[in-house]
């Protein structure tokens, strides 16, 4: 095209033709953005319900609900003006709350981290998986289940059986692992968890009340170990 | 250049995967390079993605050569090579699920990749559609050998594995290519980390240079003692 000698037509040497070419490209570019956009849209967002089903019945066992785990949304309002409102997705087993998944995160090396995380009603930790993350590869991403194991190290530890001072990782005196070479990422999820019990607990009523007008709904729903 | 009415594909081939690969000679890309080497299996997903990419970007720069002016050839390069990544990203997304749960953290890199852009302005702005899809894909095989090599190295001494978790990028059947070479190794973490990464970068070129200055001599001495026959 350019630098070997052919005559270039006159016109090509004009403004208007960069402009019209760089605007027709442009044009081009939008265009099959647009339908790439159209095409896969819907498969998209299908593919993001099926991971928010799929993560939602990883923290919600099967034993634990008898109900679709989308259906029962609870849409706490935000606690600082301007952030996300959080939606809480409830489970229920014969007519009664039994546990609840919601999704938390926090600052991690890279960006936040996103979790969801699932607490029985006596307010025990049924699972936690991140949904997620930009942690760096090889290192920090041993958050995820398909990784390594850690994340379940958080399962049945509750507020109450865990003190505040035990909710950090080793390094910093609690009981949760590092990795090697990382360890703003796990101190990262086990502050989103540790944040995550205290909502849960002090929003507890709410969380667990409304909708099951006949039962009491608390201190039932999970195995209670303490 | 485009005038030559037959096309070297295997001096092609030979240019992306050794004399000129993308890492190795042309110093390009090394951002993503050392971004995603940690493990040889994060390598050749890297390297399989911008394979596809350089391919379908040096084909449609090669379709516009003849109306793209070298005066705004640069703004419309990025711009369709930033199209291309995002609906490689949108399909793999919607269709390749499983796949993209893997790569995703790599693929915006790709636009980051100046590899791309270069052989969009030294080759496929110059020659035949299908030569410029031969060279996009010797240079994305070149540039994914380099890759899952540094990878390779970085994991072996850092983690003391190989291609861990490779099943989840190539399936359930390429379980066998996980292996743990050095079993309760305690890691050996620059290696993992970026500036293990730059070091063993820096050995490995040190490597093909003198792989190269071997060859060449080579060839000199056989051609004196060919001169020295004949002068006999």
């Amino acid at each position: 095209m350019f630098g070997h000698g052919v005559l270039v037509p006159s016109y090509r040497k004009r403004t208007a033709y960069q402009a019209m070419l760089l605007g027709g490209m442009a044009t081009l570019a939008s265009a099959v953005l647009v339908l790439g956009d159209l095409e896969t849209r819907d498969d998209i967002a299908l593919r993001h319900a099926e991971d928010l089903k799929a993560s939602l019945s990883q923290v919600l066992p099967d034993a634990v609900h008898d109900n679709d785990l989308l259906s029962d949304v609870l849409t706490l309002p935000p606690e600082q003006p301007g952030a996300k409102p959080l939606k809480i997705y409830r489970a229920h087993l014969d007519n009664r709350i039994s546990a609840v998944a919601y999704e938390v995160s926090s600052n991690g090396y890279a960006g936040p981290v996103t979790c969801i995380m699932g607490v029985a009603a006596n307010g025990e930790i049924l699972g936690v998986r991140v949904l997620a993350h930009a942690e760096t590869p090889g290192l920090g991403d041993k958050i995820e289940i398909a990784k390594d194991r850690w994340i379940t190290s958080f399962d049945g530890h509750s507020l109450e059986n865990t003190d505040s001072k035990q909710w950090h990782v080793k390094k910093d005196g609690g009981v949760f692992d590092q990795f090697t070479g990382a360890t703003i990422t796990p101190r990262a999820v086990v502050k989103a968890v540790h944040e995550g019990l205290a909502v849960f607990d002090a929003n507890r009523a709410a969380i667990l009340s409304s909708a099951t007008p006949d039962a009491d709904p608390t201190n039932e729903g999970g195995k209670d170990h303490e | 250049m485009s005038d030559t009415p037959l096309i070297d594909y295997r001096r092609i081939m030979r240019d992306g995967l050794w004399d000129n690969n993308v890492v190795f000679s042309q110093m390009l890309a090394l951002c993503p390079l050392l971004a995603v080497t940690g493990t040889a299996t994060n390598g050749l997903g890297m390297g399989i993605a911008s394979l596809v990419v350089l391919v379908l970007s040096n084909l449609v720069v090669a379709l516009f050569r003849d109306i793209i002016t070298p005066e705004v050839r640069i703004p419309i390069f990025v711009l369709l090579i930033a199209a291309i990544v995002t609906v490689v990203d949108m399909v793999i997304n919607a269709w390749l699920h499983e796949l993209h749960k893997v790569l995703g953290l790599f693929i915006p890199l790709i636009v980051t990749n100046c590899a791309i852009l270069g052989r969009a302005e030294s080759f496929a702005s110059r020659q035949s559609v299908r030569a410029s899809i031969v060279d996009g894909f010797a240079m994305g095989a070149g540039f994914t050998v380099a890759l899952v090599v540094l990878g390779a190295v970085r994991e072996i001494l850092g983690a003391g594995t190989l291609f861990a978790n490779a099943s989840l990028l190539l399936g359930d059947s390429f379980t066998f290519l996980e292996l743990t070479l050095i079993p309760d190794y305690r890691g050996f973490l620059i290696m993992a980390l970026p500036p293990g990464g730059f070091l063993m970068m820096g050995f490995l070129l040190a490597g093909k240079r003198v792989l190269d200055a071997r060859r060449s001599r080579k060839i000199e001495n056989s051609s004196a003692m060919q001169a020295v026959e004949a002068g006999i």
